[in-house]
């Protein structure tokens, strides 16, 4: 791996006295795919809060492109690269498609926008069909597009996905890895964390398992898809 | 005069209220959208918007022989300074007072805001004293010359009351323009709605919330201009009543909710101008308040307000 896009060292993170993240480390290299795996409560929300400056680090780096970015305000953070797509989808209910969208771009002033929302509308033909329709009228499915549609909007250096398949239908789910596949491909670095494990680990280069704040296992994906412990304890077999 | 007549009347008495009330509400409503927060500082930014006006319009040598387009020009020029300077005030509000209690509990920064109201008030007494002071009623026709009064259909039109009634309207669509047509407007319905996500937009959320107090300060001057052209007269504690009138507008209208906010202020404006025709008008305030007590029971979320308040 060459030297890493994005890379955590040592991040220790608090809700107020509440530790959230004890001492974790992770790299994203250029063009990969790296998946971070872990029960619920483990700290993965956390970790990409951390990252996207809505939560302090106490302590730890945090790098990109190997300039610390520790204490830049989140809207100074999306300006430098880093895009999220929040758990939850966090898309804005009483805006339009349209409208959500353009934000994802609020903080651009390059040419290559409207290229952009071309792409997003040719991966999500259905937001081009609902672009004047409130985002909080969409189905579930359909929110998630929105939710990675408007991440890509934002141009992204680094692309962080929040459990972009939870509660979607099976079919929705492999549109979104397909989706998630392609943004690579075209040389996007994605951190992605997934309640699917075993889809995560087929479709990442790379992966993390978390526990309690703390990472417990790294390695090639297909070296923790055949690991026992991580089959045990994430892939739900004995 | 004919019973007809005097309806009608009285209900141009309350559009003209009515604009002035959806002014100031805008702010409320704003503000809380954004930020959740009932700024009870709101209606003394009101009153310092016509003391702004008196300050300015004492700078300008305006005499019973300016006319015309003069008196439009200077009425434009201090509408617009006395918004600027209420608007700078509601910034240094917000950045002095309520930011940093903004993750606080409720009643921290509720009880800052009356805080900050007293503080206004006393300084508007030091500045132009306990009584009434003269406002300066140069529009329509300039200094001392009497109020026009259209009749249309045997109803007499006040020609301020008008000006009030477009000035306000005018604000009014320019805020609308604004909040739904712009970028920045977009940034601030959607930092109401997700504080965190709009973050994750790249949106300044501290920017965008400086400017939603910004906006609506400046709607409150604009209003103080025109209730001192519209009465005559100003007094340090107008924002006290003005500000609970407009503020019930607000929940009136679904706090929030901006168009409720502009619908609520109307309403209100008519119901006080037909209760002090029909009923008496030592009885306007019980009324009015008597609406805000009876919508917080059964209707918290207000006329247009959903289940869960709309905000900006
Ligand atoms: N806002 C919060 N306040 C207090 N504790 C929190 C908050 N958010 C998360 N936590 C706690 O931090 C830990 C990590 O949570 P989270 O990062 O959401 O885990 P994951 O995303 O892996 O499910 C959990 O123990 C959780 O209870
Ligand atoms: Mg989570």
């Amino acid at each position: 791996m060459s030297a890493p896009i994005l890379s955590l060292s040592g991040v220790e993170a608090y809700y107020g006295r509440i530790q959230a993240l004890r001492g974790l480390s992770l790299d994203v290299g250029e063009g990969e795919i790296v998946a971070l795996i872990g029960a619920n409560g483990a700290g993965k929300t956390t970790t990409l809060r951390t990252i996207s400056g809505l939560l302090a680090p106490a302590r730890g780096s945090i790098n990109l492109f190997g300039e610390s970015i520790v204490g830049m305000r989140a809207d100074q953070i999306v300006r430098k690269g880093i895009v999220q797509s929040p758990e939850g989808r966090r898309i804005f209910p009483r805006l339009t498609v349209l409208e959500n969208l353009r934000l994802g771009a609020y903080a651009r002033t390059d040419r290559a926008i409207a290229g952009d929302f071309d792409r997003v509308l040719s991966l999500f033909p259905r937001l081009g069909e609902r672009l004047k329709q409130k985002g909080g009228t969409l189905s579930g499915g359909e929110q998630q597009m929105l939710a990675i549609g408007r991440a890509l909007m934002a141009g992204p250096k680094v692309l962080l996905l929040d459990e972009p398949s939870l509660g979607l239908s099976p079919i929705l789910v492999d549109t979104i890895f397909n989706v998630i596949a392609d943004v690579n491909r075209s040389g996007v670095p994605i951190l992605l964390i997934e309640q699917n494990a075993r889809k995560a680990l087929q479709v990442a280069a790379r992966g993390y398992v978390l526990e309690t704040g703390t990472i417990v296992k790294s390695g090639p994906a297909a070296t923790l898809l055949a690991d026992d412990d991580v089959r045990k304890a994430y892939l739900g077999e004995d | 005069m004919p019973e007809i007549h005097q309806f009608f009347q009285q209900l141009i008495n309350g559009i003209a209220l009515g604009g002035m009330y959806a002014l100031i509400a805008l702010g409320y409503t704003m503000v809380y959208g954004i930020v959740e927060l009932i700024n009870f500082a709101h209606g003394d930014v009101y009153t310092l918007g016509s003391y702004f006006s008196l300050s300015i319009l004492a700078l300008i040598p305006l005499s019973r022989y300016t006319g015309g387009w003069q008196l439009w020009l200077i009425a434009s020029c201090v509408i617009v300074l006395a918004a600027l300077l209420c608007g700078i005030v509601g910034v240094l509000i917000e950045r002095l007072a309520y930011r940093r209690l903004r993750n606080a509990p409720r009643l921290a920064p509720l009880i800052t805001a009356i805080g900050v109201s007293l503080i206004l008030e006393n300084l508007m007494q030091i500045w132009k004293g306990t009584s009434e002071v003269p406002f300066p009623q140069f529009l329509p026709g300039g200094l001392g010359v009497p109020d026009n009064v259209f009749v249309v259909a045997g109803v007499g039109i006040h020609e301020r009351a008008l000006i009030v009634v477009v000035v306000s309207i005018l604000a009014m669509l320019a805020l609308n323009l604004l909040v739904f047509r712009t970028k920045l407007g977009t940034a601030m319905r959607a930092t109401a709605q997700d504080r965190d996500a709009a973050q994750l937009m790249g949106i300044n959320i501290n920017g965008t919330i400086a400017w939603t107090f910004f906006i609506g300060a400046a709607l409150a001057g604009v209003a103080g201009f025109i209730s001192g052209i519209y009465y005559g007269t100003t007094f340090f504690l107008n924002g006290y009543q003005a500000g609970l009138k407009a503020f019930t507008a607000a929940v009136l209208g679904g706090i929030g909710n901006i168009t409720g906010a502009m619908l609520g202020g109307f309403l209100i404006g008519i119901v006080e101008a037909m209760t002090s025709q029909y009923i008496s008008d030592q009885w306007t305030s019980v009324v009015v308040f008597s609406i805000l007590i009876l919508i917080l029971v059964f209707r918290p979320s207000g006329l247009l307000g959903e289940q869960v308040p709309e905000k900006v």
